[in-house]
């Protein structure tokens, strides 16, 4: 599905990935995990084509295609979802209207009908469900005024929403209490499925303790320096991220 | 005395004869104005409230004074309508009352609503204050002009107490003529005691002109009236159109102003507001657009005068191509108005690097305990709000509309009335690129 091959990217003109390789296949789980400054949100950054960016080198094929060449809404057309660390809000625009807009481009962009206002409500409030979120939540502007756990929340139901092949999860457990993190989890595990993919972008192992990964990756200095099952998670917890510096070796390992 | 030579837009208007009323007073008045038009002519960008706004390119037109077809310009009465709003209409084509446009069937109890040219013709002498008014400031060319040339206009007067739900529309049209017309009205609306009207404003344009219009207008809200008045001005694209709105409140009366700016090539709004009356409330809302080489001015002036006062405006301007927006945003707040609560803002987006907008908010204070707030932004799109749209599956070109839109919509979400709410989002959304 993802195929990552030494990736180099720069933002602001300095170097933050430096050969990173992933290969994520459909259904799998992989948790990226390490410490702060290593590279976890540029991932999730370079993979759904946020501006200022820069690949240097290296490729991405999604499913076959180059990734990197297409636009942020095409990529989201072919199925790549970010749910963002920090969800923007946006006075004056309908969340109604947002995910509408949003649904039927990505409907459109792949030649199928567009849903009209009663179809795509009577999808929402289904949805709404899986994430336990309040349908007044429909009635306001794009993330304003929600908290915390509301956005997080908000972005896992535009997932469930929009459906995508393959999910980013940029750091979703900062900022959550224990009780908004089981939901988001429940919400993201409800999701999963023998064809959609996550990639979990987290500091902490404590989220893998709800969203229980296939494979674990540690990434630090811009590469993947090991990775292994659910139990390097548990390591890492235990021993913290300088035991990577000490015993782990860099790797451009594939799952 | 050497006097500058005359532009060809003095020139042209300078001469021509007046419209004759037979009411000395009136004809008097007309006189004084148009020699006093004639003398200073149109101000230039040294004159500090044309300052942004130059004069230069109309100076070196000319045009007809007043269109004597005007009865009989086609004008097409779909084009008129505002989806899911009835009631009463005045229509104005080319500065003279239309009567076959017009709605006039159903006034409601306790309004009178009548065309100027009548109302002088019948009764002119309770007008006599508000059209013998001089006008003395260098910045007053248009005024002067108007006071000179106009004829008609809407009198429109609520009764006491009468609370008229309906909305009550006036409609200011300048439509295609042989030649370039200068034409003018000239308004005027009391509110009686606890008296409330809904008003809207529309400028339009039929056929192609490059005409100039003028209008002035005076709002006097005696105690406890309230006035929802709403402008949306889409004049013709070639046009200019030159206003002054003047409120005047007495105790506790409330006036909510919603203006939206669309149309003309120049478009130029004075609104000076004079709170009298302790308590008195005066709120705006706005948006302007200016786009290709379209130049779009508004001047805010709002005077506290008396106790416990409040105003509070929210204005936004959205400037595109090589569109220019200008803003002033004033308030004075005089001696004695004490717990005056007043707050201004404007933000604006530049959506072009060859658009321009200048915007200045002053705060003059004379009183005590007074709350005021104002500020003024220009930016950009925000790059994060369009990321995250665009992340989500919507193209570029429409997430930055979503966005504009949103932007430029803002002031109107305090409409009450949903229809016009849904109207000027219509209005918008196919204004913006989509």
């Amino acid at each position: 599905m993802l195929k990552i091959d030494n990736l180099h990217a720069r933002v602001e003109g300095k170097d933050i990935l430096k050969g990173l390789s992933l290969t994520v296949k459909p259904g799998e789980v992989h948790a990226i995990m390490g410490p702060n400054g290593a590279g976890k949100s540029t991932l999730g950054n370079v993979l759904s084509g946020r501006a200022g960016y820069e690949v240097t080198e290296g490729s991405v094929l999604f499913e076959g295609r180059n990734l990197l060449e297409l636009e942020p809404e095409e990529r989201a057309a072919a199925g790549v979802f970010l749910a963002f660390q920090y969800p923007v809000e946006i006075p004056g625009v309908n969340n109604t209207y947002f995910l509408r807009a949003a649904f039927n481009a990505q409907r459109k962009a792949r030649g199928e009908a567009e849903l009209d206002s009663m179809q795509f409500l009577k999808l929402v409030r289904e949805k709404l469900k899986i994430m336990q979120l309040s349908p007044d939540l429909l009635n306001r502007a794009v993330n304003e005024g929600f908290s915390g756990g509301e956005k997080k929340r908000n972005e896992i139901f535009q997932m469930a929403l929009l459906e995508p092949k393959l999910a980013i999860l940029d750091e979703t457990d900062s900022g959550l209490d224990i009780d908004a993190l089981k939901q988001v989890s429940e919400g993201v595990n409800a999701l999963r499925s023998p064809e959609r993919s996550f990639i979990v972008v987290t500091h902490y192992q404590r989220l893998l303790d709800y969203i229980v990964p296939d494979f674990v990756h540690v990434l630090a200095g811009g590469r993947i320096v090991e990775s292994g099952d659910r139990s390097l998670a548990l390591k890492l917890e235990e021993h913290g991220y300088a035991w990577v510096a000490e015993h782990g070796e860099p790797a451009g390992v594939s799952a | 005395m050497n006097q500058p030579a005359r532009t060809p837009f003095v020139a042209a208007l300078a001469d021509a004869p007046l419209p004759a009323s037979g009411v000395a007073w009136l004809d008097q008045a007309r006189r004084e104005n148009l020699v006093a038009f004639a003398e200073a002519g149109l101000p230039d960008t040294r004159v500090e409230a044309w300052k942004y706004t130059a004069l230069r390119a109309l100076s070196q037109r000319s045009f007809a004074a007043g269109d004597a077809q005007a009865a009989r310009r086609a004008v097409d009465p779909v084009a008129l309508a505002l989806p899911g709003i009835e009631g009463p209409a005045l229509v104005f084509v080319n500065g003279v009352f239309r009567a076959d446009l017009s709605l006039l069937d159903d006034v409601p109890p306790g309004v009178s609503l009548q065309p100027l040219s009548g109302a002088l013709t019948h009764a002119p002498d309770p007008l006599r204050f508000a059209l013998s008014r001089r006008y003395r400031e260098p910045s007053d060319a248009f005024a002067r002009l108007n006071g000179a040339f106009a004829t008609d206009g809407a009198v429109l007067r609520v009764a006491a107490g009468a609370k008229v739900a309906a909305p009550v529309r006036l409609l200011f049209i300048g439509a295609a003529a042989e030649r370039d017309v200068a034409w003018h009205v000239r308004d005027l609306v009391e509110l009686g005691e606890g008296a409330e009207l809904a008003l809207i404003e529309q400028h339009l344009g039929a056929g192609e002109q490059a005409h100039l219009g003028t209008r002035l207008a005076d709002f006097t809200l005696h105690a406890d009236a309230a006035l929802h008045h709403v402008v949306l001005q889409q004049a013709g694209a070639g046009s200019s159109l030159v206003r002054r709105s003047h409120y005047r409140l007495d105790a506790r009366a409330q006036a909510h102003l919603h203006v939206l700016e669309l149309g003309a090539t120049l478009a130029r709004h004075d609104v000076r507001a004079e709170l009298v009356g302790d308590a008195a409330v005066f709120h705006t809302h706005g948006a302007f657009l200016p786009d290709g080489r379209q130049h779009i001015d508004t001047q805010l002036a709002i005077h506290h005068q008396a106790r416990n006062t409040v105003s509070a405006s929210t204005w936004r301007g959205v400037a595109s191509g090589r569109g220019r927006g200008v803003f002033r945003g004033a308030i004075v707040v005089n001696t004695g108005a004490d717990g005056t609560d007043a707050s201004l803002n404007n933000k604006n987006l530049l959506l072009s690097t060859q658009a321009e907008i200048d915007t200045k908010p002053e705060l003059e204070i004379y009183a005590d305990e007074v709350k005021a707030a104002h500020g003024a932004t220009v930016g950009q799109l925000d790059e994060r709000a369009l990321f995250y749209l665009r992340s989500r599956g919507i193209p570029g070109e429409q997430a930055r509309t979503l966005l504009t839109t949103a932007f430029a919509r803002a002031p109107f979400e305090s409409l009450p009335d949903d229809a016009l709410r849904q109207h000027i989002d219509q209005l918008l959304l196919s204004r913006l690129p989509a």
